[in-house]
Order: structure tokens, then C-alpha cells, then sequence
């Protein structure tokens, strides 16, 4: 995995759940460990597109539950 | 300056994030001059006060104020403290709609009851209560701007229940129009942007889809971004457009002329 995508992406989902940097690890999940609702998560899907300047689909989305998930699709987008 | 805003009074309502069309409005009017008021949907956690409150900052709005227009209580209070604070209103900007995320994928024929009583009520009805509040408010040659999208005039998958919404506010609009018109030169205009991603708009099925299919085929070969939605609303809030009443504006770089 890379690190420096996983720090930026936890950087983004400190920022935009309001939570401790230092409580976002790669296993985190966004609904149960970081209290994220359905609105919470997309606001994230799209930071992290804006962020990446990827496009992340509404089913890619549906699959992304944690931080990890998260980071491992970007690698995918980014080759 | 041509388009001069100064001292003019607007209400932009719908704004919830930096993405959201209500605020690439809000930002181009205040460039033209304008003093805004702002309005957020109150909500449990607080979410949408804190975050449109640090967003519309810079703009200096004099009025920040709650407002859920299915709350009547809330709209007299709104326009109450308009009243007190502003005397008058010169314009208002109606950027609210709503569906369930379950009545914008599939089938038209699914919609519920309750999920067309809701997004009728909250994206088309709404605009009715708000201008009947402004209404003794309005100064002379005040404009009312809301949101439309093409989805209600043509077929376009997924966006079912929101198409017809947006039929019966483009109506809405022609019908207060007729109204207000009269008395104190009120004018009521729809700008029908093409589709933007926004945190609306993500729920919509295939919003990127429907962003990739403008990209491909409308003449300007690209969307529209929320600053040329906001150019436009501020036109239309303008005393440029002193002649144009009841109308949908296209920004929607050419997309609704093909035919194919």
C-alpha cells in the first residue's frame, strides 16, 4: 500500500469526518469506526476524487468501506 | 460596470457545500455587489450550520439563518427577520430540492406515494411559500431565480421523479410570474444547468454517466461549471434582464439543442 496515498487519504477523512488524525488507520471503517452517516460519505467520495482527480462511481463507492478500500482503489485508478 | 449589484438585497437558499451550485450563485453576486443573506438546513448534528457558516464567511452575508421550507414556522421567521433587518428583499434564489436516493435509479413506475408527496413538495411547492412571504417585501424590478434541469421536459434514465418535480416548478415559475409581475415588475426566471457534480446531484444514479454523455455531445463539448450557472443567475437578479419573466434559461453549454 502505498504510504504516501494512505497519508493523504487519511488526511482527507480526518478533515472531512471531523476526527483525530491519529484515529484514522488504513483498517478504519468509515460508518462504524468513524461515525460516518450516508451524507458523510459522500461528501468523502467526492473530496477524494477532487483530491485525486480521479472519478470514483457510484459502485466503486458502494465498495469502499474503509480507509484501506479506499486507498487500494486509488492505487487501481492511478496504475 | 454593466452588471452592478450594488446595494441590492438577495436571499440565496441551498447551499451545502463548495460544490454546491447555491454557492458558485452566492459568490458571483456578491462580485457583482450584492449583500446576501444566507440560508442552512438545520439538521440533528449541526452539520450544515458549521460548514456553510465557515464557507459563506468571506462573503460578509448580514442574514444567516435557518430554513427547512417544510417548516412554516420557519419561512414566517425568515422573512420575519428580513423584514427587521433588511426592510425589503431584491432578490431570492431558490436552490432546494430533495428525492430519496431509492427514486432516483430504476423505474419511474416505482415511485411511492410519500416519495413524490416529499420531492414534489420540497423541490417544486416550496418556491409558492417563499415568494407568497416575499411578497410584500419585494422591492420594485426584484427577481426570483430557482434550479431546473432538462430531466423535465425530456426522458433522462434515473432522474424520475426529480424530472417531474422540475415540471412543476418550471410551471411554478410561470404561474408566480404571472402574479407578481404585475404589481411591482417581480420577475420569476429558472436557469436549467446542465448536470454538475454536486452533493445533490451524487445522488442521482449515474451522475457521472450523465456528465460523460454532455461532455461528448453538446456543442461546447464539456459541462457547465457552477460560476456560469452563478454569471447567470446574477444576470437575471440584474437590471439587465428587466424584460425577461417566467422563462428557463439553458446553461448548459448547447446540450438541450441536439437532437441526437
Amino acid at each position: 500500500m502505498s504510504q504516501e496515498i494512505l497519508e493523504k487519504v487519511c488526511s482527507i477523512v480526518s478533515e472531512q469526518l471531523s476526527v483525530e488524525a491519529g484515529e484514522v488507520k488504513s483498517d478504519s471503517n468509515f460508518q462504524n469506526d468513524l461515525g460516518a452517516d450516508s451524507l458523510d460519505t459522500v461528501e468523502l467520495v467526492m473530496a477524494l476524487e477532487e483530491a485525486f482527480d480521479i472519478e470514483i462511481p457510484d459502485e466503486a463507492a458502494e465498495g469502499i468501506a474503509t480507509v484501506g478500500d479506499a486507498v487500494k482503489f486509488i492505487e487501481e485508478k492511478k496504475g | 460596470m454593466l452588471l452592478n449589484l450594488t446595494g441590492k438585497k438577495i436571499l440565496v437558499t441551498g447551499i451545502a457545500n463548495n460544490r454546491s451550485i447555491a454557492w458558485g450563485i452566492a459568490q458571483q453576486l456578491s462580485k457583482a455587489g450584492a449583500e446576501l443573506g444566507i440560508t442552512y438546513l438545520p439538521d440533528d448534528k449541526g452539520r450544515f450550520e458549521s460548514k456553510v457558516r465557515e464557507l459563506t464567511e468571506p462573503l460578509n452575508p448580514s442574514l444567516f439563518l435557518p430554513l427547512d421550507v417544510q417548516n412554516p414556522a420557519q419561512i414566517a421567521d425568515l422573512f420575519k427577520n428580513i423584514k427587521n433587518n433588511w426592510g425589503q428583499i431584491d432578490g431570492l434564489v431558490h436552490c432546494l430540492a430533495f428525492a430519496g436516493r431509492d427514486e432516483l435509479i430504476g423505474d419511474y413506475s416505482a415511485t411511492t406515494s410519500e416519495g413524490f408527496d416529499r420531492a414534489l413538495n420540497i423541490s417544486a411547492y416550496s418556491l409558492a411559500p417563499l415568494c407568497k412571504a416575499a411578497k410584500p417585501l419585494f422591492s420594485n424590478g426584484a427577481g426570483v431565480v430557482s434550479l431546473t434541469y432538462l430531466g423535465s421536459e425530456r426522458a433522462i434514465p434515473n432522474y424520475n421523479v426529480m424530472g417531474v418535480a422540475k415540471a412543476a416548478l418550471e410551471a411554478s415559475v410561470r404561474y408566480l410570474s404571472a402574479e407578481l409581475g404585475p404589481e411591482k415588475q417581480v420577475r420569476i426566471n429558472a436557469i436549467s444547468a446542465g448536470p454538475i457534480r454536486t452533493l445533490a446531484s451524487s445522488a442521482i444514479g449515474g451522475i457521472l454517466d450523465m456528465i460523460h454523455n454532455v461532455e461528448e455531445k453538446a456543442p461546447l463539448r464539456r459541462t457547465v461549471t457552477q460560476t456560469e450557472v452563478g454569471n447567470t443567475a446574477a444576470f437575471l437578479l440584474s437590471d439587465l434582464s428587466s424584460g425577461i419573466s417566467g422563462q428557463t434559461i439553458y446553461v448548459d453549454a448547447g446540450y438541450c439543442i441536439n437532437g441526437m
